[in-house]
């Protein structure tokens, strides 16, 4: 690839005796979005989780193997783990609102990272609630609880919470999935809107998702990377007999 | 059918009067209280019996106000102790701690709320008393005599601080369980979503873990709370039980429940005794009535943020 933004060399995971990920090597595009794509427990999300380190949490989980982002070895031991997941957001499966304001959310990050004038922070808040397509919804209430918002404008509020520490890379695991359809299509607008500015990585398990949205397509079976490739290669000329299987939903 | 149905209503009828009847306890206790301190109640003004601070039986005074007093420092001062030390424990347990330290340390946390109260309060005298004697009470009385609240004018080492101590200890487990439950129902998806925006492990702790847990953090110190006022038994044998207003940590004091495990079924031909003992009782009921309607609406308060 040309040019990668991040790129995986020889990644295992263990959880406790559990082989997780074996032995992936691969390389994600910048400024596209790459989907993750791969029956239930074949270790996506892992995968996700381990390009911010938050695989980590998971205690009794051994990583070997080398993820680089622009060339930085995340793993590495002088790496300061807050400064990768700064440089990488992440939109989880559910909407999670941090306990405070609609505003405050916003500002959580921003603020951990040291911005502290207050029109700093205003001006960054609409700017990312506007990114993520909430301003004209929440301008009126910025200061009400964030849990008061319905599912869908809950998950918007994640991707403005994300995209207020100014990442480089936007992680996505099946980030639609608690939501309802107008919900689910919004922010998969958003997220196209996005790419130009962001290298984005979805994990999703809907193959229509996967097709809408993705340039780059990752399959992973079992912990193993079976193929990958530009979107219109992987669904069009399959190179595995799994991946095809997959593609007609055999699994 | 008819049988599984009827066997269901019984069954619920049954739990309805096991709950109601023990609930009515607490009126029965009352009442009883009530009605045998009447007498004192009608023969002193209530200020009196409250505001008072002179008690001589035999001379037919009866000034609770020392007693009050010593109970609230006693409380206060176990709760400033506890409070934050049982939130830190709970809080490492609960986040930092491996599974393998969690798996040691909770059980023997546990253990302590399970050591009887003279115990504690033996271990008071032997080692929380002549502590205090011999080193804390000198030091902090040379150090910060100037400031009333430490000065140390009582060499004995029976005094409030002794009594707080040991009544902190006994806080301790209630506490920590509590809180410790507490902080780990919070959703892992909120640390994550902390975690992920580049939060160290402590920030998201403090403006996230703690933020989401507070009511249930409140209904934990409440219920440390209740145990502290209530104790009786590890206080009294380190507290001192001189009924004096105590003006520093380590001046003695006779909190209201000591006064009435040391006094009664003693000297009870002393007119109107009996009656002040229950009365003593009936006050402390009501304190703690007091503080749990208090806690209620702060709980109430916090509640209604619903973050």
């Amino acid at each position: 690839m040309a040019n990668p933004h991040i790129s995986v060399h020889n990644l295992n995971v263990f959880y406790r005796d559990h082989h997780a990920l074996k032995d992936l090597t691969v390389e994600l595009p910048e400024r596209q979005i790459t989907a993750i794509i791969g029956p239930s427990g074949c270790g996506k999300t892992t995968f996700l989780k381990s390009l911010n380190r938050l695989v980590e949490l998971v205690e009794g989980t051994k990583i070997s193997g080398k993820v680089l982002v622009r060339g930085l070895d995340i793993y590495h031991s002088d790496v300061d783990v807050t400064e990768i997941r700064k440089r990488i957001g992440l939109l989880s499966q559910r909407p999670h609102p941090l306990p405070m304001s609609i505003y405050d959310n916003v500002a959580f990050g921003p603020r951990l990272h040291g911005l502290k004038g207050r029109q700093e922070l205003d001006r960054t808040v609409e700017d990312h609630l506007r990114a993520a397509g909430l301003w004209d919804e929440v301008k009126d209430r910025l200061h009400a609880p964030a849990s008061r918002l319905s599912a869908g404008q809950q998950q918007r509020l994640c991707l403005a919470r994300g995209l207020a520490v100014e990442p480089e890379v936007l992680l996505g695991d099946e980030p639609t999935s608690a939501l309802d359809p107008m919900s689910a299509q919004h922010i998969e607008r958003r997220l196209l809107d996005l790419k130009e500015n962001y290298t984005i990585v979805i994990v999703t398990h809907i193959l229509r998702q996967a097709r809408r949205l993705a340039d780059y397509v990752i399959f992973l079976y079992l912990g193993e990377l079976v193929e990958h490739g530009p979107a219109a290669d992987f669904f069009n000329h399959p190179q595995e007999a799994r991946t095809r299987a997959y593609i007609r939903g055999e699994f | 059918m008819l049988t599984r149905s009827l066997k269901d209503r019984l069954a619920s009828r049954l739990m309805f009067l096991v709950t109601f009847s023990s609930s009515l306890i607490v009126f029965l206790i009352a009442l009883a209280l009530y009605a045998r301190a009447r007498p004192i109640l009608t023969a002193k003004p209530l200020g009196e019996l409250i505001f008072s601070s002179s008690w001589h039986p035999l001379k037919g005074e009866f000034g609770f106000y020392p007693f009050i007093l010593g109970t609230l420092w006693v409380t206060a001062l176990a709760m400033i102790i506890s409070i934050p030390l049982s939130l830190l424990t709970a809080i490492y347990l609960a986040e930092y701690a491996s599974a393998r330290v969690r798996g040691v340390v909770k059980p023997l946390i546990d253990l302590l709320a399970g050591i009887p109260s003279v115990v504690y309060g033996l271990w008071g005298v032997l080692a929380v008393v002549p502590l205090i004697r011999d080193y804390v009470a000198p030091l902090m009385g040379r150090s910060l005599g100037f400031i009333p609240l430490f000065s140390a004018e009582n060499l004995t080492g029976y005094s409030v601080l002794a009594g707080s101590i040991v009544l902190a200890l006994m806080v301790f487990p209630i506490i920590i369980s509590v809180a410790e439950e507490v902080f780990r129902s919070v959703p892992d998806g909120l640390r994550e979503a902390s975690l992920a925006l580049g939060a160290t492990r402590w920030q998201m702790v403090k403006h996230v873990v703690i933020r989401k847990a507070l009511p249930g953090v409140v209904a934990a110190i409440v219920l440390g709370f209740s145990r502290a006022f209530g104790e009786t038994m590890a206080v009294l044998m380190v507290v001192g039980n001189v009924a004096m207003i105590p003006s520093s940590i380590f001046d003695p004091a006779y909190p209201l429940t000591a006064l009435i495990a040391n006094n009664y079924g003693e000297m009870m031909s002393i007119p109107l005794y009996d009656s002040a003992l229950l009365g003593a009782g009936l006050f402390l009921l009501l304190m703690v009535l007091c503080f749990n309607i208090m806690a209620r609406i702060i709980l109430r308060r916090v509640l209604r943020e619903e973050w």
